[in-house]
């Protein structure tokens, strides 16, 4: 049963490197990476399988066991093209961050490297559990392990960044298993059996002002995950204070099941609710987009910095899940993917310095380009596909969210057409105060060796690959986007921000 | 075909690509065989295309693969040849490539000589994907990466943080520029349904009116883009500034090739622009503003590569002017011609101060006339084209315009009065800097002289100054002939003779009346001359307006004001705690009487309520 094998493999490995650890102290990051790799051998043999022969028209491979008959709970797990690519991107940036944990974990290897797979079985059953109970018990799993990576092995100020990002995340999450039990509740009423299943509460005849509080306690949820705007305020310290790998994961993975979130659950599960609130989750975009951008200007922690960047770059999401149409949404998609990648970069060029230099302060940073010269052109690669340079990854996405948004709100566009600006200035500006300048000539500073070399080259091919040639990740999702925006007739007129 | 097509901008990228991977390890000579090599091939496949398309003028298409197809939106990696595009490509990469020659001297003795050579030839492939692209988002693609490699190779020289400042005000004011451009794509999509540049052409036609809000809305927005990249009013700032790069860069991208892509972004979508009169129109007057602007700005500089910059700027104004009153060909005419001189005169002032301990100041030059007489000789061609006295290149193409205006329905003879008196001044500051650097006594002495690899392209560029002129360009079909404009015989002789008068005034006020000392650093000792000299203080507006308040925003924002709503819920919990936990005394006497009290109160509520 290769779908619950995407999740107890990492899980038991999990349990593994933790008990590895006695016997040495070198064997749990090793147990993390064969871990990661099975995984995605696994991941990409049966998907490569499922794509030639799916199971059925709208999932590649599914697979249904009775959990709790009782109450209509049940183990459903599916996969399709999108949370394929998901889980691609979650096991790759997992290797990456064993990669980038590789030498800066400095106790508690075993712990550490559990934390890390069990955090990542917990996103691999967000992203294919399909009974809503079971997303939830998911939704939660994946954060308690994170909570530990930040408590134990982040930086100075790590217990009130995990106390944040617990509560944030704890008191959303409450919210959204309220609407899934009245959700549910409501739909054993209009079919007269219980089921949490998403397929069974798909397409319910809810009365419109129910629907809509639901809908919010989903969107709630996901929006703190995103972050949206104005809900952001738990990421700048999480990024800050959790170890490079922590950090990794976080923008890479954790921000992104807030994004499918809204795109699997919210939107196909009260489109006409959404379409309401549409207006308001544009203006978050856009506010976030502009906001973000300008405090990730205002930042001297190179960390902080990338996490508002992060910010920034999630506001192009939520604009385009809300613009409801088939061009947006597939850049939404390819946001969650490059994003994840290029951040990620950005957040191990982070730790790679805070390693080197023991400060994330930009302020004693500058010229680093003279002694690191490596690490110098990739920090200027990953910025530059940070700002959206046309040829990586980042741009096609934005292109498409916008294209698709200004068919449905020109205004709202024009608006978030300010970030390309804004980005280029918090981007070069890192780029300047980090590896730009006069150099520090006393300073001594590795560059990057073999090891690090080596992730940095794979992110970039991977940003180059979806730059030039992103059509095979736009057919994968394909599907599942158009499901999406075959809700809704095309190209309708939001209310209120039509010109 | 497809192949021979894809290597004209892959050979460059290709070099460059192994240029950052290796480029440290290979030796210098190999590095500048890449280097220049790489654009020499391009130039020679860019030759076998143009001799082609002299022989017979087809237009050929090749398309390498599909970039993104979503619904209905798709744009593929494919290039587009017309007449066009083959001028464009026969400029970037024959001027490119003697730019390039030209660097291996410049460049001999710098660290990270591998590093230029890649940034320049990203610079030259990107640029090549610009001219090639049959659709606006690889256009797009090739547009931003031209911006980048300027934003690269402004602040080549990165441990000065004045450079880096320099490079970032190139990019950000750009991209102001490309954002509006990205805009006007999206409407150009949602109103036509392509991005191809063909089929969009046909579609306008046929769907749009005259005049409609839609074109004049999307044409303006593409203009914004244009004004960007091709530093025009208001977004002219960045190029002053962007003289901080080695000054080969500011020959091939701040003069000959990346700041007229806005003119042939005009240009190739000239039908879209014919739809859209206002905007037209609104393109001419930016041209004369701006032309006017930086000239008038160029007479009081002192930095020989500010004035060749706000020079640059000015003749970028004739271009648009040109574009503005239709004369597409005489604007494009003028950008292969101006790409020419500028490019000599820039490379000209590089061999300046190669020699001359880096000297910029022209007021610490003098006499340079006996000493560097190659360097005296690109000058003196150099600026007699750029003042377009008669017989160089430069007459040709501004002569052109300059009656082309004079002709434009209404406008006409207003803009020709503004271009000629542009014309004025050009000829007055760029014999002023002849006269004032190579004329009079010596204030430094050189150390050496230009070797082969950067005369020779001076010399070259010499010839083409002089006789580029002749050059006829294969834009029948492509562009609407603009023809030989009929004026009256006293307009052209006024139009050939002003920029004679503004010689003989340079002639007068810096050899007759030699200026026995030089100017205030500062620019000047009247106010006027510091207004000038501050470019019209245009940049102390722009801080004042955009620069500083954005700051001050993010400083007020630096802490997070939205973290105060939370706290405030943190510190209300604490409160509530607080006040719940003292009820909590342990003593049984303060318990017994709240109990009691309590059930007093529940019994008086329930017996009220009681029917």
């Amino acid at each position: 049963m290769s779908l619950s094998l995407l999740i107890f493999l990492p899980l038991l490995g999990g349990v593994a490197a933790w008990l590895a650890e006695r016997v040495n102290p070198d064997l749990p990051r090793w147990i993390s990476l064969l871990t990661c790799l099975l995984v995605l051998l696994v991941l990409t043999s049966s998907g490569l399988s499922a794509l030639a022969d799916p199971a059925s028209s709208q999932w590649l491979l599914y697979s249904q066991t009775d959990w709790i008959p009782r109450f209509g709970i049940s183990f459903e797990l599916a996969l399709d093209g999108f949370s394929l690519l998901l889980l691609v991107l979650t096991f790759v940036l997992g290797l990456i961050a064993v990669a980038a944990s590789w030498s800066e974990v400095e106790e508690r290897h075993g712990f550490f490297q559990a934390n890390l797979l069990w955090t990542l079985a917990g996103v691999a059953g967000v992203f294919l559990a399909m009974d809503l109970i079971l997303f939830f018990l998911f939704w939660e799993v994946m954060l308690v392990p994170m909570y530990l990576l930040i408590a134990i092995w982040g930086h100075e100020n790590r217990g009130y960044a995990a106390m944040k990002f617990f509560i944030f995340t704890q008191v959303s999450g409450l919210l959204m298993l309220l609407a899934i039990v009245v959700l549910a509740w409501q739909g054993a009423a209009l079919t007269g059996k219980l089921s949490f299943s998403y397929g069974d509460l798909l397409g319910l005849d809810l009365p419109p002002e129910l629907a809509f509080w639901l809908m919010l306690g989903f969107f709630l949820a996901f929006t703190v995950k995103l972050p949206g705007f104005p809900f952001h305020t738990w990421l700048p310290d999480a990024h800050t204070q959790a170890p490079t790998a922590g950090s990794v994961l976080l923008a890479g993975i954790l921000l992104k099941t807030g994004a499918y979130g809204l795109l699997r659950f919210t939107v196909p599960l009260f489109p006409e609710a959404s379409q309401t609130l549409a207006p308001v989750a544009m203006l978050l975009g856009v506010a976030g987009i502009i906001y973000g951008a300008l405090l990730a200007f205002a930042q001297t922690d190179f960390k902080r910095l990338v996490a508002y960047s992060s910010v920034s770059h999630m506001g192009f999401i939520l604009l385009g899940v809300y613009a409801f149409n088939e061009l947006a949404l597939q850049g939404a998609v390819m946001q969650m993917v490059t994003h994840g990648v290029s951040t990620a970069a950005l957040f191990m060029m982070a730790g790679a310095l805070q390693h080197r230099l023991h400060t994330r302060d930009m302020r004693k940073m500058g010229g680093l380009w003279q002694q690191a010269p490596r690490m110098g052109a990739c920090a200027m690669f990953f910025v530059l596909a940070s700002l959206g340079l046309p040829g990586l990854g980042n741009f096609v996405a934005e292109f498409l969210v916008l294209l698709g948004l200004f068919a449905v709100a020109p205004w709202m566009t024009a608006a978030a057409a300010v970030g390309m600006v804004t980005a280029a200035i918090y981007a070069l500006w890192l780029m300047q105060s980090a590896f730009q300048g006069q150099p520090d000539d006393d300073r001594q500073m590795a560059d990057f060796g073999v090891r690090e070399m080596t992730t940095m080259a794979v992110m970039m091919v991977a940003l180059l690959w979806m730059g030039l040639y992103p059509q095979p990740i736009l057919d994968l999702a394909a599907p599942a986007v158009q499901s999406v925006s075959n809700l809704l007739p095309a190209n309708t007129l939001v209310a209120g921000v039509a010109p | 075909m497809n192949l021979a097509l894809a290597a004209i901008p892959g050979l460059p990228m290709l070099s460059a690509t192994l240029l950052i991977l290796f480029g440290r390890q290979i030796p210098r000579s190999l590095g500048a065989v890449l280097g220049a090599g790489s654009v020499g091939l391009s130039a020679v496949l860019v030759a076998g295309q143009l001799l082609a398309y002299l022989d017979t003028p087809t237009v050929v298409t090749a398309t390498l693969w599909t970039w993104m197809s979503v619904a209905d939106f798709s744009a593929a990696i494919a290039f587009h040849i017309d007449g066009l595009t083959v001028v464009m490509m026969s400029v970037i990469t024959g001027v490119g490539f003697l730019i390039h020659v030209y660097s291996v001297e410049f460049m001999w003795e710098d660290e990270s000589f591998s590093r230029y050579f890649a940034y320049m030839n990203l610079f030259v492939g990107s640029m090549l994907l610009l001219v090639m692209a049959d659709n606006l988002l690889l256009l797009f693609l090739g547009w931003e990466g031209v911006g980048m490699c300027s934003y690269l190779l402004v602040g080549f020289w990165y441990k000065n943080p004045a450079n880096g400042a320099a490079a970032r005000k190139a990019f950000v004011v750009t991209r102001v520029g490309d954002a509006l451009m990205a805009l006007g794509l999206f409407v150009l999509f949602t109103d036509l349904g392509t991005l191809d540049i063909q089929p969009l052409l046909l579609a306008a036609n046929l769907n749009w009116e005259v005049g409609g809000t839609v074109p004049v809305l999307a044409t303006a927005l593409l203009l914004g883009g244009a004004v960007g990249k091709s530093a025009q009013l208001p977004l002219h700032t960045w190029l002053p500034d962007a003289m901080a790069g080695p000054t080969p860069v500011s020959a091939l991208i701040h003069a000959a090739t990346m700041v007229t892509a806005g003119v042939y972004l005009v240009a190739r979508l000239h039908g879209l622009f014919l739809l859209a009169p206002a905007t037209l129109t609104a393109v001419a007057w930016v041209g004369l503003a701006t032309l006017l602007l930086a000239a008038s700005a160029a007479l009081v500089q002192q930095d020989i590569k500010r004035i060749l910059a706000y020079s640059t700027i000015s003749q970028i104004g004739y271009m648009f002017l040109a574009l503005g009153v239709g004369a597409f060909s005489f604007g494009i005419f003028h950008l292969m011609t101006h790409a020419f001189f500028k490019a000599l005169l820039f490379l000209g002032a590089g061999a300046v101060s190669h020699c001359l301990h880096h000297e910029l100041n022209i007021f610490r030059m003098g006499g340079l006339r006996t000493r560097l007489p190659v360097v005296f000789l690109s000058f003196l061609i150099g600026s007699a084209a750029l003042a377009a006295l008669p017989f160089t290149a430069g007459f040709y193409s501004k002569d052109g315009i300059l009656l082309s205006a004079f002709t434009a329905p209404g406008i006409g003879p207003w803009l020709w009065a503004g271009g000629l008196l542009g014309a004025l001044l050009t000829s007055i500051y760029s014999f002023r800097l002849l006269f004032v650097a190579f004329f009079g006594e010596a204030q430094t002495e050189p150390d050496r002289k230009p070797g082969l690899p950067m005369a020779i392209p001076l010399l070259i560029l010499c010839a083409l100054s002089l006789l580029g002129g002749l050059i006829s360009q294969p834009l029948d079909g492509v562009l609407p002939d603009a023809g030989h404009p009929q004026v009256p015989h006293l307009i052209e002789w006024i139009s050939i003779g002003v920029p004679l008068l503004g010689v003989a005034y340079a002639y007068y006020a810096y050899i007759v009346r030699r200026p026995s000392s030089s100017p205030a650093e500062a620019g000047g000792d009247s106010p006027v001359e510091g207004f000038l000299f501050a470019g019209w203080r245009v940049d102390a507006l722009y801080n004042l307006l955009l620069v500083t308040p954005y700051r001050t925003l993010a400083r007020w924002c630096q802490g997070e004001p939205i973290d105060h709503f939370y706290n405030g819920v943190v510190s209300l919990n604490r409160l509530c705690h607080r006040g719940l936990a003292a009820l909590q005394t342990g003593e049984l006497r303060w318990y017994a009487t709240t109990f009691v009290i309590g059930l007093i109160a529940v019994v008086a509520i329930v017996l009220r309520s009681a029917p």
